[in-house]
């Protein structure tokens, strides 16, 4: 392991190491032993090819959500607006999915994929393109777009496309058709594989390509790049429809891949657990893969520490948050650790609700 | 202000009132029932919103209000359980966004985390707390705060019944958001507050104290937000829920920029929210208008986004210069 990569890694590890055992104390202070809960986290998220198959699952859609905050982090915007892209994405792939019968596989599957990527996209370019026009804060309209998302897609699995085989009263669609169905092979998801290769994908046009640049430069001096000819606004809204594709296409994996329909609220906290992911990986798309395997695993295990170790599994989202804070202020963990690290780049993103 | 944009905010009140004593003539329950819940729902805003603006008028963005009324609902609603009093209560609440206020300028202006991310941590971590410690089985115990009737002042027909028949915070709330206009319009500490936010060089040239000033105004601002909080779980609903705050610490901060951060603006704005909010509430009550719930459910979200994008289309405001930028002394 070259020494730039091994200094870039020790920011993220000891957050999550400190996480953890800050985590384990408020365990013990519910009465609980935290090794047993800790233990029982591994074996539920490890053990088999059961086990393994959920964290996977698990890590697909938070792989996305950490791309999709990720690479509007290039640019300088913050999407909050993850939950509602996903909810979109996963409600109009789960449409075509079970909507149109008699195609192909190869046909079939692709559509509902880019069904989902194409309608989140428009979801999150709204943001990018308000924030473009009108200087609208990307985060009080992704906010504000995940209720409306979370609004609409109830609506839409409980109105025009209910499931109303049977008397259930759950808003949610009817089965897609096998022809859109991700395979699982073994204990591995397609989904899954997926993922890694949109974010080998993000990396490649984030670094290798004049638009990724474009991107960064916006990120990195807004006047630098409006001096040098970037077109600030197109950017800006590309990036967040690139941003909201991510997202959607998380939760089009998660009806086609898992759930095979689309339910009201599926998961609801995804976009803020992007947030977590990107910034443990420090806006590194290839480092959100192990950064959203990590979780994944944590979201695997809870169900198991809760049942052998009693501990409520809303513990994962207080490491998380705790995570989060340590990755956020690294200066607390050079000042406990007392290392050096020069490499961190602490992350700004924009400033202002309004002014351009 | 311009006289024309005066004139025109003068004729829409004009109408507004029209308006409602026209509906109040043909429908008086429906009427009193909505301006009431305006008003409720107007409260928590404007508490986040006035928490906002201290946090903005020192040059700080604070995304955190939504944790900060989430937790302090949680801390107010759970020392009120076990103590049986609602006056604990509401000051664990406020103590709990105090701490708050002062660990995102810890973060942020401590650490000189982004502000963004700061206010972010505050709420993952109170979704988190809250879940964890979370214990279905409590219940508040006593009643939550029940309205007071303001002597004769409450038999006003439609006024009395929206404004002074209301329980105690809604009366501290109105006279809070008086006491903070005057202070931060006619004080030293107003006068000192806003210059750290538009200029803190020049602040600090003058002897200001920049980062102390910071610290102190956002761990006050947190208190507000804790008395919001409070508010929420003692007052307006009487129990603590998961997640009960429900986005309105995000709607807060764009009634605070709808209110162009001055109390009056925002208490202005937060009542226009409110009523949205209120509207919405009566439809899905009440079934003669066939609109399925989850459109009317929209409408606050997507009264914000327009307000938001119209406010930066016609340049009717402008953000504090310093703001969201850490401050070093050089």
């Amino acid at each position: 392991m070259n020494k730039k990569l091994f200094r870039s890694c020790v920011t993220p590890v000891a957050a999550v190491a400190l996480g953890l055992i800050i985590g384990a104390i408020l365990i013990a202070s519910q009465g609980s032993s935290p090794i047993t809960a800790y233990q029982a986290m591994l074996v539920g998220g490890l053990r088999d090819s059961d086990a393994l198959l959920r964290t996977f699952q698990k890590a697909t859609p938070l792989i996305f959500g950490g791309l999709a905050v990720a690479f509007a982090f290039k640019a300088g915007l913050f999407n909050i607006g993850g939950q509602g892209q996903l909810l979109i994405g996963a409600v109009f792939a789960a449409g075509v999915g079970f909507g149109l019968d008699g195609l192909p596989m190869v046909i079939h599957l692709p559509l509902a994929l880019i069904a989902g990527g194409l309608a989140a996209a428009i979801w999150g370019g709204i943001a990018g393109a308000l924030k473009a026009t009108s200087g609208a804060h990307e985060v009080i309209v992704t906010i504000m777009l995940n209720f409306v998302a979370g609004n609409l897609t109830d609506w839409l699995s409980s109105s025009p496309w209910k499931d109303n085989s049977g008397d259930r009263i759950i808003a949610r669609t009817p089965p897609i058709e096998p022809s859109a169905e991700i395979p699982t092979w073994g204990a591995l998801p397609v989904g899954f594989l997926l993922a890694i290769l949109v974010a080998i994908m993000c990396w490649f046009v984030l670094e290798r390509t004049t638009f990724g640049f474009q991107v960064k430069s916006v990120g990195f001096n807004k006047d630098a790049a409006r001096y040098s000819g970037i077109r600030i606004g197109v950017i800006t809204a590309s990036t967040m429809a690139i941003s909201g594709m991510l997202a959607g296409f998380g939760g089009a994996v998660e009806s086609l891949g898992v759930d095979g329909r689309f339910e009201a609220g599926v998961n609801v906290g995804l976009g803020f657990e992007g947030i977590t992911i990107a910034l443990l990986a420090r806006a590194n798309p290839i480092a959100v893969i192990p950064a959203g395997l990590l979780v994944g695993l944590m979201q695997a295990g809870a169900s198991r520490m809760q049942f052998k170790a009693d501990v409520a599994p809303e513990i994962i989202d207080v490491i998380q948050a705790l995570i989060l804070f340590f990755v956020a202020a690294p200066t607390i963990l050079r000042w406990i650790l007392r290392f050096q690290n020069q490499t961190d780049e602490d992350l700004k993103l924009g400033v202002g609700w309004g002014s351009k | 202000m311009t006289s024309r944009r005066r004139a025109f905010l003068w004729v829409l009140v004009a109408v507004l009132i029209t308006l409602i004593f026209g509906f109040y003539s043909i429908n008086s329950g429906q009427t009193t029932a909505v301006l009431a819940g305006t008003v409720r729902a107007a409260t928590l805003l404007v508490l986040g919103a006035i928490c906002g603006m201290i946090c903005e008028r020192s040059g700080i963005v604070n995304i955190g209000i939504e944790g900060q009324f989430l937790m302090a609902a949680f801390s107010a609603f759970t020392v009120t359980s076990l103590t049986g009093s609602l006056a604990l209560g509401v000051f664990a609440g406020i103590a709990t966004g105090l701490v708050l206020g002062w660990l995102l300028a810890a973060m942020a202006v401590g650490l000189k985390v982004d502000q963004i991310i700061a206010g972010t941590v505050i709420n993952i971590a109170a979704v988190g707390l809250t879940s964890f410690f979370y214990d279905r089985s409590r219940s508040l115990g006593v009643g939550k705060y029940s309205p007071i009737e303001l002597g004769s002042l409450a038999d006003i027909p439609l006024i009395g019944r929206v404004f002074f028949s209301r329980p105690l915070l809604t009366y501290i709330t109105i006279c809070l958001i008086v006491l903070v206009h005057i202070a931060m319009f006619r004080s030293v500490w107003g006068m000192r507050t806003r210059a750290i936010g538009e200029h803190p060089g020049a602040a600090d040239t003058v002897g200001i104290r920049v980062l102390r000033l910071r610290y102190f105004n956002a761990t006050l601002a947190g208190g507000f937000a804790g008395f919001g909080g409070a508010y929420l779980a003692l007052e307006a609903v009487g129990a603590f829920s998961r997640n009960m705050s429900g986005g309105r610490g995000f709607l807060a901060l764009a009634v605070m920029i709808f209110g162009r951060r001055s109390p009056f603006g925002a208490y202005a704005a937060a009542l226009f929210f409110g009523f949205a909010t209120a509207l919405q509430n009566q439809f899905q009550l009440n079934s003669t208008f066939d609109i399925p719930t989850q459109f009317v459910g929209m409408l606050p979200y997507v009264v914000t986004i327009v307000v938001v994008a119209l406010s930066g289309l016609f340049g009717s405001m402008r953000d504090p210069a310093a703001l969201g930028q850490t401050y070093e002394k050089s």
